[in-house]
């Protein structure tokens, strides 16, 4: 379809939705400038949540090299096909279930935690597994043969870095737009049901990684 | 269940949620322990003033068991689940959570379709609260961000403590389990509510149920045995961090009222009678240097009577006490309503310094001895001002006038049957009874009220 380009593409695009949801990060460092009544907070609580996802996002490349190691990339994206699709069922059904979180009083290191849980549990990484192996099916064309295990490592993680990137921008651009422009009362309004969507993306990921296998 | 868009009736703040719409209607725990054969329920009660039925019951849903004493309910799911951390905005305020505190049997009650024709959805028995809580006799519900919290005045299957604090599946309404990880000495339970921006959960003290399922216990009144001690825990870690004992002599520290703007850290606590004195008080909590603090910021006379005009648990005492038993603060953090039980008044103190509150207005209604009129009623009223709900833009504060069973026997022994009122409220301060408003219940007792929609002692905000 993109060629080469696509599965970079796609990874910044789920950045940028991943940075959307409220509950992925934005929403509880805006909270906590307002609580402390200080900009600054809102901007420098991004950063450890920043940190968080992508942790989240590194373990998926973990996983994808080491399931590399064991079989074949088709397989890989069945498995991952699966996965996805059983993840992205359950989650349709349970869309609204989180994991337990009591904690307004946070520090930066508690942000890196709760943010890499929150996108684990929800299957941020997961998420990307199918664009991942992407990512990693690019450069085997590109390097022909130089062991792909290593330059697809490295391409996955500029790829994991990007995405982090894409995810910070439209969290702070959401941020800042609810904090100077509309005001809490957006929630209200505006706040769709997001874990639906989630769930839904999760499907897409899905039909995506056994489009790919075919 | 699937929303897109967050239920309505969720605010990010309290200064928000103060722009709602006016209820419409309020759901009221009805009572009828001791009178043969008829079970406890929740009367509908309309609020809307164009309605022809206006100020009355216009439905009556009754409990399919006997005895269950309702106390006080809640809704389960308010504004606290727009909190950062793990928000569900599209759950729905739809179901009231109803502990009977006698049976330990909780009432899921589902108010819609018809929210004015409220059905039982779920019934969780008494055998399976008590096996999976650990805890008997359930009292306040407060809607959490995570979870439903239930505080409980007993231990399983006993009538002593510890008492404490449970968890309710949000969406299934399962019994997930006690609270606390670490209870320190605490072992009486009452009220609780929280500090959710500070990761602080407060908790109070009435008695174990020996103590009160069959009425005021006067040895262990004057032994001064009933609960005088406010719990500070960390929400997060659920342990305890810190006690404050307010005297031996301050008996029955029950109902806590924190601010509700989440970037203040004070809140109220009410006691209802001093053994020195009979007097009733108020308690500021406060934090300095990382430690909370508290001191009495109100303190409510008794008032002389002669014995002829006394209940007989009363009569050597030649006085009236106040008998402190509900307290609510309105949305705005401004206004701190009273109820005085025994001498039948409600007190609204303005507490924008709550350090210096001051006596804003008054009504007097009921009362042990005074018997004080409604317009609208033929006779001489028992009972007092009692649980008290406040309209979330603050203008109307709704009462009614039952404590407790048995205890309503010991104070007005003349078999006091149940009654609601309304109060409108002058922004500037001020208060005075809606002469037109009047919901007499007949024999059948009330207590706790819950307005359409939310009120003032219901939801809890994370933003400012």
């Amino acid at each position: 379809m993109l060629g080469p380009v696509g599965p970079w593409l796609a990874m910044i695009g789920f950045g940028a939705f991943h940075g959307l949801n409220p509950g992925m990060g934005w929403l509880f460092a805006l909270s906590l400038g307002l609580q402390q009544q200080r900009e600054r907070v809102i901007w420098l609580s991004l950063i450890p949540i920043a940190a968080g996802h992508a942790l989240a996002i590194g373990l998926a490349v973990v996983l994808v090299l080491l399931g590399l190691r064991v079989v074949s990339l088709a397989a890989l994206q069945w498995i991952t096909a699966g996965v996805l699709l059983l993840f992205g069922l359950y989650k349709l059904f349970n869309y609204y279930r989180h994991p337990r979180w009591v904690g307004m009083k946070v520090g930066a290191g508690d942000l890196f935690l709760w943010s890499f849980l929150m996108a684990t549990a929800h299957g941020a990484g997961l998420m990307v597994v199918p664009v991942l192996l992407g990512v990693a099916g690019s450069m085997e064309g590109h390097a022909a043969h130089t062991g792909h295990g290593e330059s697809g490592g490295v391409a996955m993680l500029v790829a994991v870095a990007l995405h982090t990137a894409a995810m910070l921008l439209v969290m702070g651009i959401t941020a800042w737009f609810v904090y100077r422009k509309f005001g809490l009362a957006i929630l209200r309004q505006r706040w769709v049901n997001f874990d639906l969507i989630w769930a839904c993306a999760l499907l897409v990921a899905a039909a995506i990684a056994a489009l790919m296998a075919l | 269940m699937a929303l897109w868009k967050p239920d309505p009736s969720f605010y990010p703040s309290a200064k928000m949620a103060m722009q709602a719409p006016p209820e419409r209607h309020a759901y009221v725990a009805a009572l009828n322990i001791g009178r043969n054969d008829q079970p406890d329920g929740i009367r509908v009660v309309d609020l809307d003033p164009h309605s022809p039925s206006y100020g009355e019951v216009v439905h009556a849903l009754d409990l399919p068991h006997l005895e269950d004493e309702l106390h006080h309910f809640g809704w389960n799911a308010c504004s606290s689940a727009l909190c950062p951390y793990a928000p569900h905005p599209h759950l729905e305020r739809r179901y009231l959570v109803v502990p009977g505190i006698r049976s330990s049997r909780l009432y899921i009650i589902d108010t819609k379709p018809d929210p004015r024709r409220p059905r039982i959805a779920k019934v969780i028995e008494p055998e399976e609260m008590m096996a999976k809580s650990g805890y008997s006799r359930p009292h306040t519900v407060h809607c959490g961000p995570d979870a439903i919290y239930v505080s409980a005045l007993g231990a399983a299957n006993s009538d002593e403590g510890p008492g404490g604090i449970f968890l309710l599946d949000h969406f299934s309404f399962d019994v997930i389990g006690p609270w606390e990880i670490e209870r320190g000495d605490q072992e009486l339970a009452y009220d609780f509510w929280w500090h959710l921006a500070q990761d602080v959960m407060v908790t109070s003290e009435w008695g174990t149920p020996r103590q009160f399922e069959n009425g005021l216990v006067p040895e262990d009144l004057l032994g001064q045995k009933y609960g005088h001690r406010i719990h500070f825990w960390d929400l997060r870690k659920r342990k305890l961090s810190q006690t404050i004992d307010l005297g031996k002599e301050h008996q029955m520290a029950l109902e806590l009222r924190p601010a509700h703007d989440p970037r203040k850290t004070y809140g109220f606590a009410g006691v209802v009678v001093s053994t020195e004195d009979l007097s009733a008080s108020i308690w500021l909590w406060h934090q300095k240097d990382g430690l909370w603090q508290m001191e009495k910021i109100i303190t409510i006379p008794p008032q002389p009577a002669d014995a002829d005009e006394l209940p007989p648990a009363l009569k050597d005492f030649g006085a009236v006490p106040p008998l402190v038993s509900d307290i609510d603060l309105s949305l705005d953090d401004r206004f701190l309503y009273v109820s005085c039980w025994g001498i039948g008044e409600l007190h609204q103190y303005d507490v924008s310094d709550p350090f210096k509150p001051r006596l804003a207005g008054k009504v007097a209604i009921g009362g042990i001895v005074n018997k004080a009129p409604h317009p609208k009623s033929t006779d001489p009223l028992l009972g007092g001002p009692q649980m008290v709900e406040i309209s979330r833009d603050g203008r109307r504060v709704y009462f009614t006038n039952s404590l407790y069973s048995s205890w309503d026997d010991q104070f007005y022994p003349d078999k006091m049957g149940g009654w609601m009122v309304k109060v409108d409220v002058d922004p500037d301060g001020g208060i005075q009874l809606d002469p037109d408003f009047f919901v007499d219940f007949g024999e059948t007792r009330v207590h706790q009220v819950r307005l359409e929609g939310g009120d003032a002692s219901t939801d809890s905000f994370c933003y400012p």
